[in-house]
């Protein structure tokens, strides 16, 4: 098969085919638009839930009687799970900013000494607050048992240290999204909503459309490879994922006030990895659907999972395991974590790059099977 | 432009050599074991009622297909391993109308003379524009062009890369007797120059334009040649009556023996049989003054429905 080489040429001939097909058809193009900015609307108001066993790391200087009480009494609240033991602040400060706890218990090395003197010793609990649904029930917890979980070692003549402020002084610090406004975690997260969304429908229509047309067969007889045609087509919408993405930005800078602590820049870049995996999956999908119902059907079910399992909707931590698995598969779930990084924490791209690796594997077995199913013949 | 095949063999006078050509789907074979020879520079008439296979192998000889056995060559490209090379120079007219509704003329052919890589691709725009007469029209919509001009800008997308081999799927279905004609002279044309065409119809008119003929029923090809050779293939006799009450002697002759197609046309009626014998004594037991009784050449129609009906009894 030495005449069928990629070229360029061909690539562009599609690429510029797909973009005049846009400007003609309006309707679309006005729904790729109004999409994101009908869903920020919709999506300002807040989702609660109460999501348990929250990762949780302990920098414990001291490990007296009273301490160790303290963090079993956190442990059977049922909200924190001991997954990290951090020796510095910056190390806890380090494992919060990852994503990998969401709150670092930090106990003082004269705690014990300084609650028997009645000197109401402090306790520091800092938590990622970047979505305020998944830390406002489990700091809730903290308070109650910080009044009260002492009330059986505190007995005899130690009954004395029971103050009216309670034994210990408690203070919390919400990192990231210190007032905890459930929009600042909200409104970023849209960007990969609706990316999914209007990128996996329109690219799931481009090839069943060809095919519902009878431009398929066409486009079959003629030198064009499977690549030119898929990319091709992928090549357009990207521009037009970009515009949704600046929509987005402009939404969240203007009508929400949400801070933006990272690099745009990053942003704009990662983004291209999350555009181009959905796009792959659109095109897959136009590859295995018989016509154009379907291929909007298959871009429903997979916007599904990703809009429930993804921790758009509900804390990721307060899903049950197996849904947790659905969703670490999703390009969705990364990607959301990756702009709430770089918005809320100001990650940098090595803390992003743990989850530029399954965006990259999903583009990857996407486009894959694309290819692979698109038929160079019709047989 | 490409240069002619560097990989046919030298001096072969096909543009298609085939042969046992067959193609499944599923259980149904719907290309049965065909061989074809269609030398180059002729046009070549290919007729079969609907879902006969035509069109399946049509896409077979453009590399759309893969045939499941047979094997041949298409302007010299093997059709199981060249498909690449065979569609870089074939043109090939669906059936269907199956350029894009919402780009104009112009921006259809410039998508498909990119698609082909042509070096200098506005002047082959250009040339293919004036040469079919849409040069006025080049900025219209292809969806809102009427039946007739689509067909044009077809035919003007599958010429553009100058193909040596033109496969045309029922090209003039739905369009209007007198565009009909001037898609002929077209085609004729383009033959003179030296281009192979092979052309599906339904229209015994133009089956009668062709070079050469072949008929396909349920995936056979079962007459091929010239129009004089599929006449003689079948050795059919036709009568022509007029007369007054030929419904009622329509009806009273059918089922007699010898008696095979009883078609009206106009106010006269053809009969025909491929038993000579058997269906003029027939005809002789219904004679009636009335009637005047006329034995004429059977018409290439008769020829098919008569070749059908004997498939039907063979094959179906």
């Amino acid at each position: 098969m030495s005449a069928s080489r990629f070229t360029l040429h061909r690539l562009w001939a599609i690429v510029l085919k797909e973009f005049i097909q846009m400007k003609r058809d309006r309707v679309t193009f006005g729904m790729m638009v109004g999409i994101p900015l009908m869903q920020l609307m919709l999506f300002g108001f807040a989702i609660n839930s109460d999501p348990k066993h929250l990762p949780t790391a302990l920098r414990a200087a001291d490990q007296g009687p009273f301490a160790r009480t303290f963090v079993a009494a956190l442990r059977t609240s049922g909200y924190f799970t001991l997954t990290h033991e951090a020796t510095t602040e910056a190390e806890a400060r380090r494992l919060l900013q990852l994503g990998e706890v969401q709150f670092v218990i930090n106990i003082p090395e004269d705690f014990s000494r300084r609650l028997l003197r009645g000197e109401r010793p402090t306790l520091l609990i800092e938590a990622d607050a970047t979505d305020p649904s998944a830390t406002g029930p489990a700091l809730n917890a903290v308070r109650a048992i910080a009044d009260h979980v002492l009330d059986r070692d505190l007995t005899g003549p130690l009954a004395r240290l029971h103050a009216k402020a309670g034994p210990i002084d408690l203070q919390l610090h919400a990192h990231y999204n210190p007032e905890n406004i459930t929009q600042y975690n909200v409104v970023p997260g849209l960007m990969g909503v609706v990316l999914t969304m209007t990128m996996v429908i329109i690219t799931a229509l481009a090839i069943t459309r060809e095919r519902e047309r009878g431009t398929m067969e066409n486009l079959l007889s003629t030198p064009v490879r499977p690549i030119e045609v898929m990319l091709g087509k992928i090549l357009p919408y990207i521009v037009v994922g970009y515009i949704q993405v600046t929509l987005i930005l402009v939404a969240s800078h203007f009508v929400f006030h949400v801070p933006m602590i990272g690099s745009l820049p990053l942003l704009y870049a990662v983004s291209l990895l999350f555009i181009a995996a959905n796009l792959a999956m659109g095109i897959t999908f136009s590859t295995l659907a018989k016509n154009q119902l379907q291929a909007v059907q298959m871009a429903f079910f997979f916007f599904l999972p990703s809009i429930l399992l993804s921790g758009f909707m509900f804390p990721f931590r307060g899903m049950p395991e197996w849904a947790q698995w659905v969703g670490s598969v999703l390009p969705n779930t990364h990607y959301l974590r990756i702009v709430r990084g770089i918005l809320l924490k100001g990650n940098g791209l090595a803390e992003i790059t743990p989850h530029l690796w399954p965006l990259l594997a999903f583009l990857v077995v996407a486009m894959a099977i694309g290819v692979k199913r698109y038929r160079q013949t019709l047989d | 432009m490409p240069p002619p095949p560097a990989a046919a063999p030298p001096g072969s006078d096909f543009a298609i050599d085939v042969t046992g050509v067959t193609k499944r789907f599923g259980s149904k074979t719907v290309v049965n074991a065909i061989d074809l020879r269609v030398r180059r520079g002729e046009i070549y008439g290919f007729l079969g009622p609907n879902g006969s296979g035509k069109t399946t192998f049509i896409r077979m000889l453009c590399g759309l297909l893969t045939p499941d056995a047979g094997t041949g060559t298409c302007l010299g490209y093997d059709v199981r391993t060249q498909q690449s090379d065979i569609k870089r120079h074939v043109g090939y007219m669906t059936q269907k109308f199956s350029y894009y509704e919402d780009l104009s003329i112009r921006e259809n052919l410039d998508f498909i003379a990119r698609l082909y890589d042509l070096p200098d691709r506005r002047a082959a725009v250009q040339r293919s524009l004036e040469r079919l007469g849409l040069a006025n029209r080049s900025h219209q919509l292809a969806g809102q062009l009427s039946g007739g001009w689509k067909q044009r800008l077809s035919l003007a997308a599958c010429l553009i890369h100058s193909p040596q081999l033109l496969l045309l799927d029922e090209p003039t279905a739905g369009v209007d007797p007198k565009a009909r004609r001037e898609f002929w002279d077209e085609i004729h044309r383009l033959a003179a120059e030296g281009l192979t065409v092979l052309i599906t119809t339904h229209y015994m008119d133009e089956a009668e334009r062709c070079h050469r003929l072949a008929y396909l029923a349920y995936g056979k090809l079962l007459t091929h040649g010239t129009l004089d050779d599929v006449l003689a293939s079948v050795r059919l006799t036709t009568w022509t009556v007029t007369g007054p009450d030929l419904l009622d002697l329509a009806k009273k002759i059918r089922s007699l023996p010898g008696i095979e197609q009883v078609v009206a046309f106009g106010t006269t009626l053809h009969v025909s049989g491929r038993d000579a014998a058997a269906l003029e004594a027939s005809l002789t037991s219904v004679r009636d003054p009335r009637h005047e009784w006329n034995k004429i050449r059977s018409g290439l129609e008769d020829v098919f429905i008569s070749l059908m009906d004997s498939a039907k009894d063979n094959f179906a």
